[in-house]
């Protein structure tokens, strides 16, 4: 037995001090092992071969030739693999996409789609084998064709109402003073996180083991069980340490395929992504056609707002860009009309990708803002202190918190923003023209339920395991800051246990709200703990531990509008000759709820900013209408921010706890990115007197624009 | 292991980390693959398996190189350096020092790469070689000063997606001054005060 020394000593403050990663000395070695590197005797290797057509039927797979290959063990196709089951709730309620579910038959609904895996002793043969593997098809005329005005276009619900509508738009707009009314696009984008989606399966004893790199192991050891049609306490995800996902890293084909292969073959079989291959498989963020009507008084007021968005889905799955969802939540008006409509084509499924909805709709909401404050020959940041809501504009909720005009306020002050000269085009720095623009932004803040378990160990540690992911939040070191000052211990009295479905149902690392969600079920679980502790009992070997399950309390949440909020600038320099855009500088001021790690939060901020750099100026997929594939799936043809496009950048926040989160916490995870390519545009625009309403802004459309202005 | 047959593998010698490590490899094996695949070295990240993203980036006899693009038979008879042999045991490289305490990284998977990276760069640039925002390139110019920009552009082999640019410059940037302090701190007096 050991004496109970908790609460004894009183150590709180861990939250709200930068600590550096638990993990980290483990990631700066090397010794940090991803799901593609944790060994396993007799691997065998998986390489999926996917469609060359883009829409059509398979006809036949020649597997003879390959299997004869050396080193080949196996082709599974539709006509040999395992059947699975799809009819079954998927993660937020509504069916899975069917993406998942490979070989099941002879349909091709893409280019890209998975027709086969062949497997084999090693990954060299297993490349050769597939790249030799000849598929016979019946094609069928595609159609990848998007653009404003579609005929098929319908409005369509995600994980919001498709269409809010308050008021007559018709009779606002004729009585307004100003009117903006402009469309603006995004292309479609890809997550490309460093690490390609990579699982190894293999059965053992009777139990299914998933080692992957996931952002949830609860949501895809549940999926892979109802897939299999298997008892859910027989199926066993790992993902411990997870090299990016921003939205991309749930169900994907290559986890059911090398599930399918370890029960075929009853050996392990790993089954990892080429980066050529994430471009079909990993999921992506819809291109955006969006147009934006203002209307205000002279004084800036708006009478008006309608924001109509079409964004893309695949023939097989219904997913919805939401990006005229950022405007339900910013400026009222009275009359205030939202639409998200999406058209089906012989796509892939996109799906969420860092901000969904808020990335690219921000982009056209923010954008049309700037253009409104020109028209009304006002400040920016005082069009918005103009339009700012006091209550949910379509919901008529109370705001939990806000603080967006506090965020401009801030920002303005260390950005230098008062003595800006409004007048586009009038600044120089030898060939560049330089302006400054800003941007709003703002993004969900949610919880959802989650279980946690604290072990106090009998030589005074604290052992918390919560199914939580790590896919580079700081997820492991904020949830050992939190534990410790639920404990009241130092941090090194604690050990984080993350990443193992054995774990418990968690919430994943997705929409901005795992460290709110883990660290709810964290906290609840401490308080228990430290009532049991002050018994005073003492410890017994086997050490004391106490469980948590949110779902209650979460529950319980009176409805609100709760919302990070941020505020964004930029300044840019422009050659005009060149078509050159660089951003010299950035800073975002964000009203995120309570900062529990300072050190990553900022670089998490930061990135989210980086994002925006990259989104404005860089990314775009762009698909060849003749095969429906992509030209130059790959990093040299999708263009990512490099170290070279990236300036100094700053990001910082104001105190902004959230009064009915036991940590006070919101998420930061996503408000980073939004807003950001907007402030760059306006700045483009104040360098340049140029609207850009097309991103990225490439050199060739910074050279036309000049031409036609 | 499927047989091999002597027109498809090779045995061969590899000195990594300064150890000699023998092993049969398929022709078509990748320095990249033979690390993580046959030796188990899984520091050195496989990001793109083709040569984009910086992430497999290994030093080979002193220069960087993505091991993506290195058949593994051609990597014999050179000295090759990985995140592994980067720290003096449980002494971390002043790099790896600096990516740890600024937070130079997210999720890590890009990290050995830019380590390795910024390691071959506080060498490159000490010796003197020129960048593309080098103002004076003649050759018997002094190295410029590794300016935030100098370090930007000569990092920008290595992609990180999480968007840690901000972070891992800093850490470059102090990777490089504690290099440069240790390295004079073991000069002798004598050239100190010659130079």
């Amino acid at each position: 037995m050991t004496t109970v020394t908790t609460g004894t000593r009183a150590v709180k403050g861990s939250v709200g001090t930068a600590h550096t990663r638990v993990e980290g000395r483990d990631k700066v070695t090397g010794a940090a092992r991803y799901a593609g590197e944790i060994p396993f005797a007799e691997l065998a290797h998986g390489w999926l071969v996917l469609s060359t057509v883009a829409r059509g039927r398979v006809r036949s797979v020649d597997t003879a030739p390959v299997l004869g290959m050396p080193g080949v063990l196996s082709v599974l196709h539709h006509e040999n693999a395992p059947r699975v089951e799809t009819d079954y709730p998927g993660l937020l309620g509504s069916a899975p996409d069917p993406t998942v579910a490979v070989f099941q038959h002879d349909r091709v609904p893409h280019m890209g789609w998975p027709v086969a895996l062949v497997v084999a002793e090693t990954s060299e043969q297993a490349r050769e084998a597939a790249e030799a593997l000849v598929v016979h098809y019946e094609e069928e005329p595609h159609d990848v064709d998007f653009y404003a005005g579609h005929p098929d276009a319908y409005a369509a619900e995600g994980h919001m109402p498709g269409v809010t509508a308050k008021g007559d738009l018709e009779p606002e707009l004729a009585a307004s003073a100003v009117v903006v009314d402009e469309r603006y696009t995004t292309p479609e984008e890809h997550h490309n996180s460093m690490e390609p989606h990579a699982a190894t399966a293999r059965w053992d004893g009777g139990r299914l083991e998933v080692v992957d790199s996931n952002q949830g192991t609860t949501w895809v050891a549940g999926e892979l069980a109802n897939l299999f049609s298997l008892d859910p306490a027989s199926v066993w995800v790992r993902s411990e340490h997870v090299g990016g996902g921003f939205g991309s890293k749930g169900v994907r084909p290559h986890q059911v395929a090398a599930v399918m292969a370890a029960t075929a073959l009853q050996r392990p079989v790993r089954v990892v992504m080429t980066r050529r291959q994430m471009f079909s498989l990993a999921g992506y963020r819809s291109p955006t056609t969006q147009q934006v009507r203002l209307g205000a008084d002279a004084d800036g007021r708006l009478r008006a707002l309608d924001h109509s968005s079409l964004s893309l889905t695949s023939t097989v799955h219904e997913f919805v860009e939401p990006s005229a969802g950022v405007a339900r939540v910013m400026y009222d008006a009275d009359a205030h009309h939202t639409a998200n409509r999406i058209v089906r084509l012989d796509v892939p499924t996109p799906t969420w990708m860092r901000g969904p909805g808020e990335a690219p709709g921000s982009f056209a909401i923010e954008s049309a803002f700037d253009e409104l404050a020109e028209k009304c020959a006002l400040d920016p940041i005082e069009l918005r202190v103009r339009n700012e809501p006091a209550l949910g504009p379509v919901s008529g909720l109370p705001f939990s918190g806000r603080n967006l005009i506090a965020c401009f306020r801030k920002g303005a002050g260390r950005f230098g923003w008062a003595d800006r000269d409004p007048r586009p085009g009038l600044r120089r720095d030898g060939r560049w023209l330089l302006g400054t623009g800003t941007a709003a932004a703002s993004f969900p803040a949610g919880a959802a339920p989650s279980t946690a378990a604290i072990t106090a160990e009998a030589d005074g540690t604290f052992t918390v395991g919560i199914n939580a992911a790590d896919i580079g939040t700081g997820a492991r070191t904020a949830l050992t800051l939190i534990a410790a000052d639920a404990l009241e211990v130092a941090p090194d009295h604690i050990r984080v246990r993350l990443g193992d479905s054995d774990l418990g149902p968690a919430m994943i690392a997705g929409g901005s709200m795992g460290t709110r969600s883990w660290a709810w079920a964290v906290t609840a679980a401490a308080g228990d703990l430290r009532e049991r502790l002050a018994l005073g009992d003492g410890i017994p070997p086997e050490g004391i531990t106490a469980r948590s399950n949110t779902t209650e309390a979460i529950g319980a949440l009176a409805p609100k509008e709760r919302h990070s909020f941020g505020a964004q600038f930029a300044e840019v320099a422009v050659d005009v000759t060149t078509g050159e855009v660089r951003v010299r500088r950035m800073l975002g001021v964000f009203a995120a709820g309570r900062i529990v790690n300072p050190l990553t939060a900022r670089n998490q901020l930061v990135g989210g900013m980086t994002w925006g750099i990259s989104m404005a100026l860089h990314e775009e997929a762009v698909r060849d209408r003749a095969t429906g594939g992509h030209y130059g799936a790959d990093l040299a043809g999708y263009h990512v921010a490099a170290h070279a496009d990236v300036p100094h950048i700053e990001a910082d926040w104001v105190d902004d706890p959230d009064p009915d989160d036991p940590v006070g916490i919101k998420g930061i995870g996503e408000v980073g990115i939004v807003g950001a390519a907007a402030a760059i545009a306006n700045a483009v625009w104040h360098a340049t007197g140029v609207r850009h309403r097309n991103l990225p802004i490439r050199p060739d459309r910074v050279l036309m624009a000049g031409e036609n202005a | 292991m499927a047989p091999a047959t002597p027109s498809t593998h090779s045995a061969i010698s590899l000195n990594i980390n300064g150890e000699k490590r023998t092993l049969s490899v398929d022709h078509r094996t990748t320095l990249l693959d033979a690390l993580r695949e046959r030796l188990d070295m899984t520091g050195t990240k496989k990001g793109c398996d083709q040569g984009q993203c910086g992430a497999c980036t290994v030093l080979l006899d002193g220069r960087r190189a993505v091991s993506c693009l290195q058949l593994a038979v051609a990597a014999e008879g050179r000295e090759i350096t990985t995140i592994e042999g980067m720290a003096a045991g449980d002494q971390l490289h002043p790099v790896q020092q600096a990516f740890l305490d600024l937070d130079g990284y997210q999720c890590g998977y890009c990290t050995p790469g830019q380590i390795c990276s910024a390691i071959a760069v506080i060498e490159e640039h000490a010796a003197g070689w020129p960048s593309a925002v080098t103002d004076d390139v003649r050759p018997e110019a002094a190295p410029p000063p590794l300016s935030a920009d100098e370090i930007r552009e000569r990092m920008s082999g290595n992609l990180c997606r999480c968007g840690a640019y901000v972070s891992i410059v800093e850490a470059v940037a102090r990777g490089a001054a504690e290099t440069q302090a240790m390295t004079s701190a073991d000069l002798p007096q004598t050239e100190e005060a010659a130079a």
